[in-house]
């Protein structure tokens, strides 16, 4: 098991607020899904937009350790911001379709990196959409205004944008929240296949989601991370009072 | 008991008090265009079509050619637009998505600020300090030039398209634009492909009210572009004198003898002029609609 990104005692703290993170150390495997679950407020979304640095542009007070990414610290001011978003990328709560055709969407991150070959962009479009499961469903379609399309595929759509740019890691959060049972069961499929390919961090919207997908889990409350362990372990065995009690349902 | 009765009362009046508002400003609207309308219809029969769109404009020689007058207000009017709508939206890109957020706290009401400051004032500055400059710098007989008017009127515009284009972009939400930054978009990509092209409307909005407010402009324009009423036709027309519609009827108006042909004259060019900010407001609701329909549709 290769340890893709590796947190070391990450501490974080907004400008305005409390400590939103607090001393983490967390190593998450290649080709596996790792779950970030917690209540809300726990720091579960502060900690992916740390790993893409999309925190760059929030107002931020403090900021210390370090998360390597194949053994480069990515919070060192030197690292390469763009390159580093093209190789981890995101996926949000709420599906954020861009106010372009559906092809448009997809290509619009290759044509940011200077992709210009037409071939290049359709087998991208192609590739993309398989991978996400929405091939079938937009096909014939594809120079439609993607905000046409449903909730459910416009957020397999912002997956297969992400995966368009080809990269290593795939950082979702909450990416079902907004969807119905049969769309979150086609992303929860899809995800299964692509963490054979990608290292993927999920934030669930639910702890069952989280039993439900989770190789390695990793309980967060209020900043702290209480528990890290095996998905069957941790869901079934929790070795903290407090994990056990959330996962029960006793509070969350 | 009591505050219900107020309530009744309050319920039966406020509604038609708004009402009568509303409806007396289109009621006001009309009758302006009536009064536009009798008071320059007599020009008909004064003066041949053929007189009045010609070249020259020399009321005490009878000759009213109002074609230099139109040419004057739209060599200004676009000089300004030139000027303002690229400098008001970068100025607006840079308050809203550039400037952190201290120095957007001081921009912000400066703008404001300055679009309060009246006419006058800048018409005043224009020929004391920007006039001179413009006639030793380009090497011209006069500074007075359209020019000068169009500097002038882009620096009046500015501020209202800054104020306004800032406030759309400000309403794009966030995850807009996280969405393109965390697909590896720069900053500028991000600002350019994503941000403006959502907060389009609103853009286009302030442009159009920009355009609204240096057609109508008139203290200033009078005051800097010489009031010479030749035939801007050609590149170089900008860098002479020319004369507007408003500068023409805000400095003839009050020497004029009531119900003269010279009288009728000036209505029918304000006539003209009221026409054209019509179509301009036509023209920028239609597109600010489609623009909206749009808009909604991808935000929904
Ligand atoms: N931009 C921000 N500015 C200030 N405080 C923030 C910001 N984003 C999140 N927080 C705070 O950080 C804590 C963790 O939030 P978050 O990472 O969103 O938790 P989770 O995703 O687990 O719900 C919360 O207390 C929240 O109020
Ligand atoms: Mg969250």
């Amino acid at each position: 098991m290769v340890d893709k990104i590796v947190i070391e005692n990450l501490s974080l703290t907004y400008a305005e607020g409390n400590e939103s993170l607090r001393h983490i150390n967390l190593k998450i495997a290649a080709n596996a899904i790792t779950v970030l679950f917690g209540p809300a407020g726990g720091g579960k979304s502060s900690l992916l937009r740390c790993i893409n640095r999309l925190n760059d542009l929030t107002d931020i007070r403090l900021l210390q350790g370090k998360i390597l990414i194949d053994g480069q610290n990515v919070l060192d001011p030197k690292t390469d911001v763009i390159a580093l978003r093209r190789k981890v990328g995101m996926v949000f709560a709420r599906p954020v379709v861009l106010p372009f055709s559906i092809r448009g969407n997809l290509t619009y991150g290759l044509e940011l990196a200077g992709e210009k070959r037409k071939s290049r962009l359709d087998e991208a479009v192609e590739r993309s959409l398989k991978l996400a499961a929405l091939w079938e469903e937009v096909k014939d379609r594809l120079d439609d205004p993607a905000v046409a399309l449903s909730g459910g595929q416009q957020q397999r759509l912002c997956l297969a944008r992400v995966l368009a740019n080809q990269p290593e890691i795939i950082l979702l959060d909450e990416p079902t929240s907004g969807l119905d049972p049969i769309s979150t069961g086609k992303v929860e499929a899809a995800l299964q296949e692509l963490k054979h390919q990608y290292t993927i961090v999920l934030v669930p919207h639910s702890v069952q989601q989280a039993a439900r997908t989770a190789d390695y889990a990793a309980f967060f409350l209020q900043g702290e991370l209480v528990e890290f362990g095996p998905g069957r372990d941790l869901f079934t065995n929790p070795k903290d009072k407090r994990t056990e009690d959330y996962v029960e349902g006793r509070f969350g | 008991m009591n505050s219900i009765r107020k309530l009744d009362w309050q319920e039966f009046f406020i509604p038609r008090l708004i009402k009568a508002s509303g409806y007396s400003a289109i009621l006001f609207v009309i009758l302006i265009f009536f009064f536009l309308l009798r008071e320059s219809l007599p020009t008909f029969g004064e003066v041949s079509l053929r007189q009045l769109f010609s070249e020259r404009w020399y009321p005490i020689e009878a000759r009213y050619g109002i074609l230099p007058l139109i040419t004057g207000s739209l060599l200004v009017t676009i000089g300004a637009m030139v000027i303002a709508v690229p400098f008001g939206i970068g100025t607006a890109v840079f308050i809203s998505e550039i400037a952190p957020r201290w120095l957007r706290e001081i921009l912000k009401p400066l703008v404001e600020l300055l679009g309060g400051l009246p006419s006058v004032v800048l018409g005043f500055l224009g020929i004391l300090v920007l006039a001179p400059r413009l006639r030793i710098l380009l090497d011209l007989p006069t500074g007075l030039t359209a020019l000068a008017g169009s500097l002038l009127l882009g620096g009046i515009a500015v501020p209202t398209i800054v104020s306004i284009a800032e406030d759309a972009l400000d309403a794009v939400p966030l995850a807009y634009r996280e969405g393109a930054w965390a697909m590896g978009a720069t900053r500028w990509q991000t600002i350019w492909r994503v941000t403006l092209p959502a907060a389009r409307s609103g853009v286009l909005t302030a442009v159009m009210l920009g355009i609204g407010r240096a057609i109508g402009e008139t203290m200033t324009v009078m005051m800097v572009t010489g009031n010479a009423p030749v035939l801007a036709t050609r590149l170089d027309s900008l860098f002479r004198p020319v004369r507007t519609m408003t500068a023409t009827i805000a400095a003839e108006m009050g020497e004029v003898a009531n119900a003269s042909t010279h009288y009728h004259v000036l209505f029918f060019i304000g006539m003209v002029l009221f026409l054209i900010s019509l179509a301009v407001n036509l023209a920028a609701s239609s597109i600010v609609f489609k623009a909206k329909k749009r808009a909604e549709r991808v935000l929904s």
